[in-house]
């Protein structure tokens, strides 16, 4: 059955890693969204769209970029969406939890020691939350099934 | 030319060091990003950042790839099919706030074509090789399984 599917991830190593794991995905079910333009056009990665970056210390950002979240989910209306991080892709799944849409946190392979910031906060939004480091994983009750390296 | 990254977010000045004082031992031609503003190497050009343009067209000349354990490079060689070598951040140095990049260093032992070195002689040692095995792009068997878990979870 066909689904739709929303990749959020910022540009740099989430951007990479989102591309790499949603690779195995029917290309035609896929709507990418990240945070720096000329990035999914090198990488051909359409059809998407580019949201405002933030982190922790960018507070009115990241109001800008939930706002583009709610304006993107409601237009999209994806099946599942998923992230690798990092903030703007919490606002993603948060949006979207509050939407009942089914949200997959795969959580960054940086994050080797404990979860992500954005992750952390991603989890109680999220349907399923991967981590790519089993110790990491079992310190928030996700799941590990895998890494990018 | 060889291109050495500290990443876009904290400075690495003990592999700058390395590298400045490699690089003039051997007459390399070396580019780095330093994340420094104010970093003062004699025998690289060096810039604090580069824009994703610079960026490809550095990587367009680059036959090795120098950096940090960062997740972005480390891809970056893959996808580009160069040689890597990755010097781990250090907790204890203060290079990073935890010891994460040695674990991520740990992780990659067996990637084909990236080297990790712990100090300025087995640097020198992988810069100086004849030939150095370039990264790509592995279908390791963990990366297989989280393709799959995914997949399956959404078109369960």
């Amino acid at each position: 059955m066909k689904r739709k599917i929303l990749v959020v991830a910022s540009a740099g190593g989430h951007w990479h890693q989102a591309c790499q794991i949603t690779e195995a995905l029917p290309a035609e079910d896929l709507f990418f969204v990240t945070t720096m333009n000329e990035l999914p056009q090198r990488d051909g990665k359409t059809p998407f769209t580019i949201v405002t970056d933030c982190n922790k210390n960018t507070p009115f950002r990241f109001l800008l970029c939930a706002g583009q979240a709610i304006l993107c989910l409601l237009r999209q209306r994806p099946d599942v969406v998923f992230s690798t991080g990092a903030l703007p892709g919490f606002a993603f799944v948060m949006v979207a939890h509050v939407l009942r849409i089914r949200t997959i946190w795969v959580d960054s392979v940086a994050n080797a020691e404990e979860p992500s910031l954005a992750g952390q906060k991603a989890r109680r939004f999220s349907t399923l939350w991967l981590s790519q480091w089993s110790h990491v994983a079992d310190q928030v009750g996700g799941r590990f099934e895998g890494s990018v390296l | 030319m060889i291109f050495v990254t500290a990443g876009t977010q904290l400075p690495f000045p003990r592999l700058m060091e390395w590298i400045d004082t490699i690089a003039a031992r051997n007459a390399l031609d070396v580019f780095a990003q330093t994340a420094e503003p104010n970093g003062a190497y004699r025998q690289i050009r060096h810039q604090p950042f580069v824009t994703p343009q610079e960026y490809d067209s550095i990587i367009a000349s680059t036959r090795l790839i120098v950096g940090h354990a960062g997740i972005g490079t480390i891809l970056t060689a893959k996808q580009k099919n160069l040689p890597l070598i990755i010097v781990p951040r250090r907790a204890d140095r203060g290079e990073h706030r935890n010891d994460h990049q040695l674990a991520t260093a740990r992780n990659l032992t067996g990637h084909r074509g990236v080297h990790v070195a712990q100090s300025e002689s087995e640097l020198e040692a992988y810069l100086m090789a004849p030939t150095l095995e370039s990264a790509f792009i592995e279908a390791t068997p963990a990366k297989i399984a989280l393709q799959t878990f995914v997949r399956d979870w959404i078109y369960r």
